[in-house]
C-alpha cells in the first residue's frame, strides 16, 4: 500500500442489497454490433452482474475486466459493463482484451446519475463518468450483492463476488 | 422499452446515407424496427455476412415474412410492396 492517503470518494446513495436497481436503456455492445437494450431485458433472462467502470483505456477498466475474464465470471453469469466510452471503443476493448461480455455505452453518464454514482473527473473538465461499482441482480433487479468504490482508485474483492455468485 | 422485440432488424452503419434512406422508408410505413450498428470496416462485419450472405449495409431481416435483404433500393422496394398502400 502507498505511504500516503489515497483520495477518498464522497458518500453516495447507490442502491443497496434488497433494493431494486433502476432500469435503463442504452446501446449494448457485443463483439459484433450494438443495439439498444434494457437492463430488464437482461434480468428477464436471469441474474446479471452489473459492473460500473472507468472509460476504457484507463487502467482500472483493464484491470477489472482482465480479472473477471481470468476468473471465468462471464461464463458463470450474464456480465455487463457500463461506462462513458463510445460503442466503438467498447467493441475494440472487448476484442483486444478477449472479454466475452457485453458493455453498455452511457456517454452522458445518465445511468451514473440514476444510481447516484457520478464521478466528476478532476483535470478533465466537463467529463463525468461512472464511479466503480459492482451489483449482482436477480431476475427482478433486486440487488443481491453490492460493492462501491470508496477510494480513487479502488477495486472490488473478487472473492466476495465469487461468494455472491455461489449463492445464486 | 424493448419488451417486444420488433420483427424487423436493420443492420446499419452510423451516418450511412443508404441506411438512412431505409430508415426513412421504415418510418414512412410506420414500421417498428430494431437497429443493430456495425463498424465501418467491411472486415469487421461478420455478423452481417452471416445473416445476409454479404457484408454490405443496410441489410434487413424481416421475421414477418422470413425475408433477408441487402441494397437500399431493393429494401425500399420490398418495404413499399410489402407494407405500402398498394400491398
Amino acid at each position: 500500500m502507498p505511504e500516503f492517503d489515497v483520495v477518498s470518494l464522497p458518500d453516495h446513495d447507490a442502491p443497496s442489497v434488497g433494493d431494486t436497481a433502476p432500469d435503463f436503456t442504452r446501446p449494448l455492445v457485443n463483439a459484433e454490433f450494438w443495439e439498444d437494450a434494457s437492463l430488464s431485458d437482461l434480468t428477464d433472462d436471469g441474474p446479471v452482474l452489473l459492473v460500473f467502470h472507468t472509460m476504457t483505456g484507463a487502467f482500472p477498466a483493464t484491470y477489472v475486466w482482465n480479472e473477471l475474464r481470468d476468473r471465468g465470471v462471464p461464463e458463470d453469469v450474464q456480465t455487463v459493463g457500463v461506462s462513458i466510452s463510445s460503442p466503438y471503443e467498447h467493441k475494440s476493448f472487448l476484442e483486444e482484451r478477449g472479454v466475452d461480455a457485453r458493455l453498455f455505452s452511457d456517454p452522458a453518464a445518465g445511468v451514473a446519475a440514476d444510481y447516484d454514482l457520478e464521478h466528476d473527473l478532476d483535470g478533465m473538465a466537463g467529463v463525468t463518468e461512472h464511479r466503480p461499482a459492482v451489483f449482482l441482480l436477480d431476475e427482478d433487479r433486486t440487488v443481491l450483492y453490492r460493492w462501491v468504490a470508496d477510494e480513487w482508485p479502488d477495486f472490488p474483492d473478487y472473492e466476495d463476488i465469487a461468494d455472491a455468485l455461489a449463492d445464486l | 422499452m424493448s419488451d417486444e422485440q420488433p420483427a424487423i432488424t436493420l443492420y446499419r452503419l452510423q451516418a450511412c446515407p443508404y441506411c438512412e434512406r431505409v430508415v426513412r422508408t421504415l418510418d414512412e410505413q410506420g414500421l417498428a424496427y430494431q437497429s443493430r450498428f456495425v463498424e465501418p470496416m467491411h472486415s469487421d462485419r461478420n455478423v452481417v455476412k452471416r445473416v445476409s450472405g454479404k457484408r454490405s449495409v443496410p441489410a434487413i431481416v424481416d421475421d414477418n415474412t422470413g425475408v433477408t435483404m441487402s441494397e437500399s433500393a431493393n429494401i425500399v422496394e420490398y418495404l413499399e410492396n410489402t407494407y405500402g398502400e398498394g400491398a
